[in-house]
């Protein structure tokens, strides 16, 4: 029997999707262990209720530490109090989702409590007793199954790969208050900006249309907008290299190599001619569509559907076709 | 206590030789096959040197050193970053896995009671992506760490950085001496002057053996990705649009 922690990172008091994929894969983790899933969860005063719906995707327990001093998440004061939240249970696995947050911390965690990380892992199972994990290297061009010989052994996962399952099981929160003492923090952050629209981050959509130098110039952007807009609340704009070095789009939207790596359910390529570094960046889409005049593209190679031809004649069919059915809906 | 203000500052970079992205992999069980592989300095790890440069220079003196653990063929990759305008590097020949803790305390114990003002790294590697060195270094030297960073610049004795959220954008500070990894923000690296290529060839370029350091992540097997069921090209032009949607509904479940 062994139990399994998983962080769930709150922002602006909300638990997001990407924390919920955490819980639910420790849960069905710690079942294959024959063990239960318990979350830390951190943050200002007033998250009870949301650390309450975590139990409906598989917490056993949650250990809920508010502190006006951690309503952000700030390295020097999540750290230390999740190292000592794990040191303080026996857990044969630790999960924190691959989000900017868990991507900062977990290393810092790992460290602390002396054990090795695996990070951005697409694969999680319990074979013979035994974790066996999963991840993309090289670009994707190969996929590393890893062992390892510590406990707890220390992953984050990938968002959007894993599934939430929902159980019937209603979490049992409990409170603490953390000591922190923020005056000895090293590490202030002195401004917070939204991205200007407030759109939605490419990491974290479940729909991704991502341009590329197909589009010709900058200012045929409001075409692929279009069609974000039609495919609804989850959707978010992507950029190849080419355009974000081109200055066309901002950095933040760079998928591939030197940007993000995303997970969406459905991954719309527009433009896009498929580079490796570009599929590194996108290749575990569940569904990948590609729109591109150029048949041989390397990007229909990993694609699930493609239309070829003239994107400017395809797009706005597509952005109205898609805001008809989601109409229907 | 005073802090000093930073009008010389050293920088340590710390650089990943690996396999340019381009090149084919083949596995051989748990590695891969060198032969015919070209390797090139991990993409981000230019941008930590592009960076470092860059705030030597703001700060007018100073001195950016660099760093790598690897086989001895990474000298090849300091000598690539020599030739950007570094001064100096240091090669640790040892076995570099994919567990980051090992590598992170070999680095750690070269590193400590360095007396450079900011340690900077990749914000990953290219090759394992495990995006975890930097933060576990600067952990085990008990420094301060700002990961992702896409610009900085050091006021007396803080980096302001800008750092990539999601959905915004994160102005930090961080007490010197600092850890920063850095992402591409506005760092596309300088090309390698002649000069400069001729210049690194009299730069120092130690080597010596690096601290053993056990590793308990490991790699059990490499294989192939899973394969993609083979696509099709459901037409050509808008016509294809209706048939493109109904596959999306009712084939994929993706809308």
């Amino acid at each position: 029997m062994a139990d399994v922690l998983a962080f769930a990172e709150q922002r602006a008091g909300q638990i997001g999707s990407a924390a919920r994929e955490a819980v639910s894969t420790a849960a069905r983790v710690a079942s294959q262990f024959g063990g239960s899933a318990h979350v830390v969860t951190l943050g200002g005063p007033g998250l009870s209720e949301a650390a309450g719906t975590l139990g409906e995707v598989g917490a056993a327990s949650v250990a809920l530490g508010e502190h006006e001093a951690l309503a952000d998440y700030n390295p020097e004061g999540y750290g230390r109090v999740l190292a000592d939240q794990i040191a303080a249970g026996d857990f044969a696995a630790v999960i924190i989702p691959a989000t900017t947050v868990g991507k900062d911390l977990a290393p810092r965690v790992a460290a602390m409590l002396d054990v090795p990380l695996a990070s951005d892992v697409t694969g999680l199972e319990v074979v013979d007793g035994a974790l066996s994990i999963t991840k993309p290297v090289y670009s994707g061009k190969a996929f590393a199954h890893l062992t390892i010989d510590a406990a707890p052994a220390m992953i984050t996962i990938r968002p959007n790969v894993f599934p939430v399952e929902q159980h019937a099981a209603q979490g049992v929160v409990s409170s603490f208050t953390p000591e922190v003492d923020p005056s000895t923090w090293r590490i202030r952050v002195v401004e917070r900006k939204a991205a200007e629209d407030g759109s939605l981050d490419v990491s974290e959509a479940t729909t991704v249309v991502s341009g590329g130098r197909g589009m010709k110039e900058p200012e045929n952007w409001p075409l692929l907008e279009s069609l974000r807009d039609a495919l609804g609340a989850g959707a978010a704009l992507g950029a190849s290299r080419a355009v974000v070095d081109a200055g066309w789009r901002p950095h933040g939207e760079q998928v591939g190599q030197t940007g993000k790596t995303v997970a969406p359910k459905l991954y719309i390529a527009v433009g896009i001619s498929g580079a490796i570094q570009h599929l590194a960046g996108m290749r575990t889409s569940q569904t990948i569509v590609a729109i591109n005049r150029d048949a041989d593209a390397p990007i229909f190679g990993v694609a699930d559907y493609g239309i070829v031809g003239d994107l400017f004649e395809i797009l706005p069919r597509l952005s109205e076709e898609v805001a008809s059915l989601k109409a229907a809906d | 206590m005073p802090q000093p203000e930073y009008t010389s500052l050293n920088v340590t970079v710390c650089v990943k030789r690996v396999p340019d992205t381009e090149t084919r992999i083949r596995t051989d069980g748990t590695g891969i096959d060198p032969t015919g592989v070209k390797f090139i300095v991990s993409p981000y790890d230019e941008f930590a040197i592009e960076a470092a440069l860059r705030s030597k220079e703001a700060a007018g003196d100073g001195t950016v050193s660099l760093l790598s653990l690897g086989e001895a063929a990474a000298q090849e990759s300091l000598r690539a970053g020599l030739a950007m305008g570094a001064d100096s590097a240091l090669l640790l020949t040892g076995e570099m896995g994919m567990d980051g803790l090992a590598t992170a305390k070999v680095l750690a114990s070269e590193l400590d009671g360095s007396d450079s003002a900011l340690i900077l790294f990749g914000v990953k590697a290219a090759d394992d992506d495990q995006q975890q060195v930097g933060p576990m270094v600067a952990t085990l030297l008990n420094r301060p760490c700002v990961t992702g960073v896409a610009s900085f610049e050091v006021k007396g004795d803080v980096a302001v950085c800008h750092r990539e959220t999601e959905g915004g954008v994160e102005v930090t500070e961080v007490d010197l001496p600092a850890v920063l990894t850095i992402t591409k923000g506005e760092y596309e690296p300088r090309y390698a002057s002649l000069k400069g290529i001729m210049a690194a060839k009299r730069k120092p370029l130690e080597q010596k053996e690096a601290t053993s350091s056990p590793a308990r992540l490991r790699v059990a097997r490499l294989s192939e990705p899973p394969p993609r069921a083979a696509g099709r090209i459901v037409g050509e032009g808008p016509d294809a649009v209706p048939e493109l949607l109904r596959l999306l509904r009712e084939e994929a479940n993706a809308l």
